[in-house]
């Protein structure tokens, strides 16, 4: 679990904005109705999200949007399944979204609430974008306001039974610049700083130290213990270039650095390639690379040895690469009833997680003559399967 | 001229000439870059979905547009 922005609604309002200010003067996009299913599978864990998104335009000026998204968790990530533990979990994520234009000034106001059986999360985000320059150029100023219940079951998955234990909060400010370069350029910078406060940790990770007293060498059902505040930044830079034939390459590079220690490398790559007026081929590469938090730690010395101890994987040393492929497709080019036109669209992506300090001891140990420390490092491959229908109107 | 004033009226200098900036690019010369192929992500449920994806197992966050969290990371 991860207790900050839980929801994927203020960034869909977020990237929405975005998208309408990169391609110039502020009009509000096509009325659309998608159904969307997702599968990811990797790790141990299973998640099946399902969601309906509906956007109206009530008339050149104000369009409203509604998202509904179910996501159901099965099995558990290597450091829940070292607990013993299986979690089967479901989170039910509801939005609403409105757009206000005025002259050359995008307004964006969003309401999400996400909650599962551990974790309820309340989400509201501001932001507004300004054409300029003969719309060449957009500038994007944005705000988001996060609180969150943080929670923990300490019964069983089928049996559940909920230790409330605290709550965090979150803010989030985005500044974005985009900018038509050439007639077969486009380039974009967004900048967002986020402060939390409250209860960070995953209350389902634990530390592990070394205790000559345990058969197995180490000790590990000590529970996290994270700073009560985090502050990172990030900044992206992209373009995109139109080739000489119809076709579309993009590139993107992102910088992140937060107070925990953390300092992170994202570069992007992809290509677009239409194939008559029926079919949207694309390609997508993606690596990823980041140090530890300062607190991190796969084995500690002892008990108690620092202030703020953390064996999250997420905070660990780590890579990984991706590759995507996705086809759409469009019919009824000439519409029908009240539709102008649809897509259905496939999308498969493979990632390759791995961890330079994080071991894997789930399936290794004393029992198979590996020592505390010593054991494998983690690694796992994850598959996503991405399929949804989109409708014009 | 106090220094402070002095930006604040260079400032003023800058934003009046950068009004006047004229398009180099004319909107009759957009049409590729009106392409749907020239989106950056034309699903947004798709995009933050993803995007989700990568925020609950990595440590970073942000700046994507389409950045978010959420569960999946038990």
């Amino acid at each position: 679990m991860k207790p900050s922005f839980r929801n994927l609604a203020r960034p869909v309002a977020t990237a929405a904005l975005l998208i309408v200010g990169v391609a110039g003067a502020a009009v509000l996009p096509d009325d659309r109705a998608d159904i969307f299913y997702s599968d990811y599978k990797g790790g141990g864990m299973d998640i099946k999200g399902e969601s309906v998104l509906v956007r109206k335009k009530f008339s050149e000026q104000f369009a409203v949007e509604a998202n509904y998204f179910v996501d159901k968790v099965s099995g558990a990530s290597v450091d829940v399944l070292s607990q013993a533990s299986v979690i089967k979990d479901e989170r039910k994520q509801k939005s609403i979204s409105l757009d206000y234009i005025h002259d050359k000034t995008q307004y964006n106001l969003s309401y999400t609430n996400s909650t599962e059986r551990d974790y309820i999360s309340n989400t509201t985000h501001f932001s507004l974008s300004q054409d300029m320059f003969g719309d060449l150029t957009t500038v994007t100023l944005g705000f988001t306001d996060s609180r969150n219940k943080v929670g923990k079951n300490v019964g069983s998955p089928f049996q559940p039974d909920v230790l409330w234990l605290g709550h965090a909060t979150s803010r989030s400010f985005q500044a974005g610049v985009s900018q038509v370069v050439t007639k077969d350029l486009i380039s974009g910078v967004t900048l967002e700083v986020i402060t939390d406060q409250g209860l960070l940790s995953n209350p389902y990770r634990y530390i592990r130290y070394l205790d000559p007293t345990a058969r197995i060498g180490y000790t590990a059902v000590q529970q996290q213990i994270y700073p009560n505040t985090h502050t990172s930044t990030a900044v992206e830079g992209r373009v995109k270039y139109f080739l000489p034939y119809r076709a579309a390459v993009s590139a993107s590079y992102r910088y992140f650095d937060d107070t925990w220690g953390i300092r992170a490398h994202t570069a992007e790559l992809g290509y677009t390639q239409p194939v008559s007026n029926l079919w949207i081929l694309e390609g997508r590469l993606r690596y990823y690379t980041q140090n530890h938090a300062t607190f991190y730690s796969d084995l500690f010395p002892f008990a108690g040895s620092q202030n703020f101890e953390a064996r999250d994987q997420n905070l660990a040393a780590s890579s990984n690469y991706t590759i995507g492929l996705k086809a759409t497709y469009a019919f009824l080019p000439d519409g029908w009833k009240i539709f102008k036109r649809g897509t259905v669209t496939g999308d498969v992506s493979r990632i390759r997680f791995k961890y330079n300090d994080f071991r894997d001891i789930r399936d290794y140990g004393i029992d198979n003559g590996y020592n505390p420390g010593a054991e494998p490092l983690y690694k796992f491959d994850a598959t996503i399967y991405q399929i949804y229908l989109s409708m014009f109107f | 001229m106090h220094k402070s004033l002095r930006i604040v009226v260079m400032g003023l200098g800058v934003l009046q000439g950068a009004c006047s900036i004229q398009p180099w690019v004319k909107p009759y010369e957009r049409d590729r870059l009106a392409d749907p192929i020239m989106s950056w992500d034309r699903d947004a449920i798709s995009g933050a979905y993803l995007d989700h994806v990568y925020d609950s197992r990595e440590g970073s966050r942000g700046a994507t547009g389409t950045s978010g969290g959420g569960c999946g990371c038990n």
